[in-house]
């Protein structure tokens, strides 16, 4: 597909600087994208261990361990720590180190804002966390912060907060602007958008999603802001607003949200599938077309997280019907990657095992996306556990195991080292029982009837309670062990070869392992 | 490559704008939703919140049909008002002007502000229902101890669908002291 004189940074003008000025003044960015992804895996123990608090308290009924307003707080923190903290910078700092070696650019479009976008981060979830040891506490009122439980009945760190949202807001709409203007305008030569990788494609796609909804959640915290300390009233129906408002607002950010954590994923398993299955990508066009339709669908399904809150019977229809037809583009998808194995030359690495991983419990988590989408069934699943399996199936194994899957398959290529295979089954492994452990029994017990949200529950939920802690344990635990491996890698092992995976494409493997700090200072050309 | 930098920058510079744009646009989308919304709800009445006052006009009555209208009060959290409807339920025909009363009491030391919000269920019933007047259009204030009739006059509108039988009208009063107009 490319060619490429192997072009060695024999210019030399510049490596990178020395010491910790390096990090806090960088461009580069593969340095940017490095600092991204220990940003994210930091978020990721820190969200790891409020999960374990809450599992724990749940392993038996009755109050065990912590008291039910902290409870609510590492729900709460939970959420947020995961979906802005952990897995959103992830994607963005896979796209960092990749985007631009994927598509032959010396480096981002707008470096310097580049580093700004990343240092942001550190500052918005400092301030976030901080409000832990405050006399108020954390906030307390759920990731999705619905008023007027996050305004009237809020504790007074919910300013905090706002301004942290409001920091990685802009974070955010930064990275994407830097994201879209690299793709747009500095792809090498030859390299038509139809001929970009799908990894590209897809963060191109979210990328807009991104600048489309992450000013809308800009808008709704400063709604809030304003009706805490300004007297307004949004949402606030004694002073002529409504609360239902609120939801509206938020689910019109929130649904393409999910989006957001989940097309970069798609992108990076339609990167890994094809290398070990050793066939190109079955139906690269109509992966194109079904992600662009998944990202055009998500403004227009945002009331199926309210199908309780009282909406007439036509609204609740459309938004029924419009949820569903996101399984279509969805189905082709799958159907996609499962034709592009048929009949390859598969081999299973760690990667690869992740890919399939994903590509499997995916699909749970989106069947029971579709049970859920059932307006007259959704008032006996709502807010229920059920919904708490079905989320974190498309998040954890989802999202996060895409983001794991893309790690091992470009760590050679980032680190010049392959990584201990063996160390990377394991911990396979470990992840694969432990997630479904946690989250398969949350099924049944949703079904049954336990509410999220509590920290104490009736004694029938007690043994898939107790069952799914320790999967949580399990799981928790099997990332210390990707820790480990990550820096043995780091430090050393056996070297990789440019091409690192025998049936890898693309321009990120013409490039010397580990990669050079400047590549592509002549683009490539692509035919 | 070197002569091709400067044309680069411009182009992502073009794009740098287009999108900043596009992120201001949709904060502004994002405020811009709060009138849409009372609009759309005003529309369609799904909400269930009945619009402000109307003409009082002598219209046709339809005198085949009986419709059930139930009325219920609830106080917001933390609102100490006495408040509650003097009929809880009359039968009307549709077009004929009706008029039920309510009554609120302070209780406390202080002089307070209170607002009632209206809810219509079903939401379908919500355009057909005419107040001529309602304590829910002003902000009511009550001296210390004080109580107080408030009236409601209304019909409904003959147009309404012959399938609706009964039509439930909710109040909720709130503190709106901090509102006070």
């Amino acid at each position: 597909m490319t060619t490429t004189t192997a072009h060695h940074d024999d210019h030399g003008h510049h490596g990178p600087a020395k010491g910790i000025m390096r990090w806090v003044l960088t461009t580069n960015h593969k340095d940017i994208g490095t600092m991204y992804l220990w940003f994210a895996f930091t978020m990721l123990f820190i969200g790891g261990t409020m999960a374990l608090i809450i599992r724990t308290e749940l392993f038996q009924p009755g109050m065990q361990l912590i008291e039910p307003e902290f409870f609510n707080q590492m729900t709460t923190m939970h959420g947020l720590i995961m979906v802005f903290g952990a897995i959103m910078p992830a994607f963005v700092g896979l796209a960092n180190w990749m985007v631009p070696l994927m598509v032959g650019a010396p480096d981002m479009a707008l470096p310097r804002m580049n580093n700004w976008s990343f240092w942001i981060l550190p500052f918005a979830f400092g301030m976030l966390l901080m409000t832990l040891f405050t006399e108020a506490g954390a906030p307390n009122f759920g990731w999705t912060f619905y008023a007027p439980l996050s305004t009237t009945y809020a504790p007074s760190s919910v300013t905090f907060f706002i301004f942290g949202v409001h920091m990685m807001g802009i974070s955010s709409i930064m990275g994407a602007i830097n994201i879209i203007a690299t793709i747009l305008n500095l792809r090498a030569p030859g390299m038509t958008l139809m001929k970009m990788p799908l990894f590209v494609w897809t963060w191109l796609i979210t990328a807009y999603l991104l600048i489309a909804v992450m000013p809308v959640l800009a808008g709704v915290v400063t709604m809030m802001l304003m009706d805490i300390h300004f007297g307004t009233s949004f949402f606030d129906a004694a002073g002529g607003g409504d609360p239902v408002l609120f939801q509206h607002v938020f689910w019109f950010f929130g649904h393409p949200e999910v989006y957001i954590m989940i097309l970069p994923a798609f992108g990076i398993v339609s990167q890994i599938i094809p290398t070990f299955a050793r066939k190109p990508l079955f139906g690269y066009a109509s992966m194109v077309y079904a992600t662009s339709s998944i990202a055009f669908l998500s403004f227009i399904v945002w009331a199926h997280h309210m199908f309780t809150v009282g909406l007439p019977l036509q609204t609740e229809l459309f938004f029924m019907y419009a949820t569903m037809l996101i399984a279509i583009p969805t189905g082709v998808k799958v159907f996609n990657w499962v034709s592009t194995m048929f009949r390859g030359s598969m081999t299973f690495e760690t990667p690869m095992l992740f890919s399939l991983a994903f590509v499997v419990l995916f699909t749970i988590g989106g069947f029971s996306g579709l049970m859920l989408a059932i307006a007259p069934a959704d008032f006996q699943y709502h807010d229920t556990y059920f919904v708490v399996a079905h989320f974190h199936y498309v998040l954890v194994p989802g999202a996060l195991f895409g983001i794991i899957a893309g790690v091992y398959y470009w760590l050679p290529k980032w680190t010049g080292n392959y990584y201990n295979e063996k160390l990377g089954k394991f911990h396979f492994w470990m992840s694969f029982i432990g997630v479904n452990v946690t989250f398969f029994p949350m099924h049944f017990i949703g079904l049954a009837g336990m509410p999220r949200r509590i920290p104490d529950y009736a004694l029938q939920f007690a043994d898939f309670n107790a069952i799914a802690t320790v999967g949580a344990f399990i799981f928790g635990l099997s990332q210390l062990v990707f820790l480990f491996l990550l820096i043995k890698t780091i430090r050393g092992g056996e070297k990789a070869t440019d091409q690192v995976w025998e049936g890898a494409e693309g321009l990120e493997w013409t490039v010397p392992s580990p990669a050079p700090y400047h590549t592509f200072a002549e683009p490539p050309h692509v035919k | 490559m070197d002569s091709q930098a400067p044309k680069e920058g411009i182009k992502a510079g073009k794009t740098v704008r287009k999108l900043i744009i596009a992120a201001v646009a949709m904060f502004g989308f994002g405020f811009a939703l709060v009138p849409l919304y009372d609009v759309f709800c005003e529309l369609t009445g799904i909400n269930g919140k009945t619009a402000g006052p109307v003409e009082r006009v002598e219209q046709w009555v339809d005198t085949s049909r009986t419709i059930k209208v139930q009325f219920i009060t609830t106080n917001n959290a933390g609102m100490p008002w006495e408040f509650k409807t003097l009929q809880e339920e009359v039968e009307v025909h549709p077009g004929a002007w009706t008029q039920v009363e309510f009554w609120a009491k302070n209780p406390t030391k202080e002089d307070m502000v209170g607002q009632a919000v209206p809810s219509v269920t079903p939401f379908e019933a919500t355009q057909y229902v005419q107040k001529t007047e309602c304590f829910c259009f002003n902000q009511q204030t009550l001296k210390a101890g004080e109580g107080r009739k408030m009236p409601l006059i209304f019909s409904l509108d003959p147009r309404m669908p012959p399938h609706i039988r009964t039509v439930t009208m909710s109040y909720t009063i709130f503190d709106a002291g901090a509102f006070a107009e």
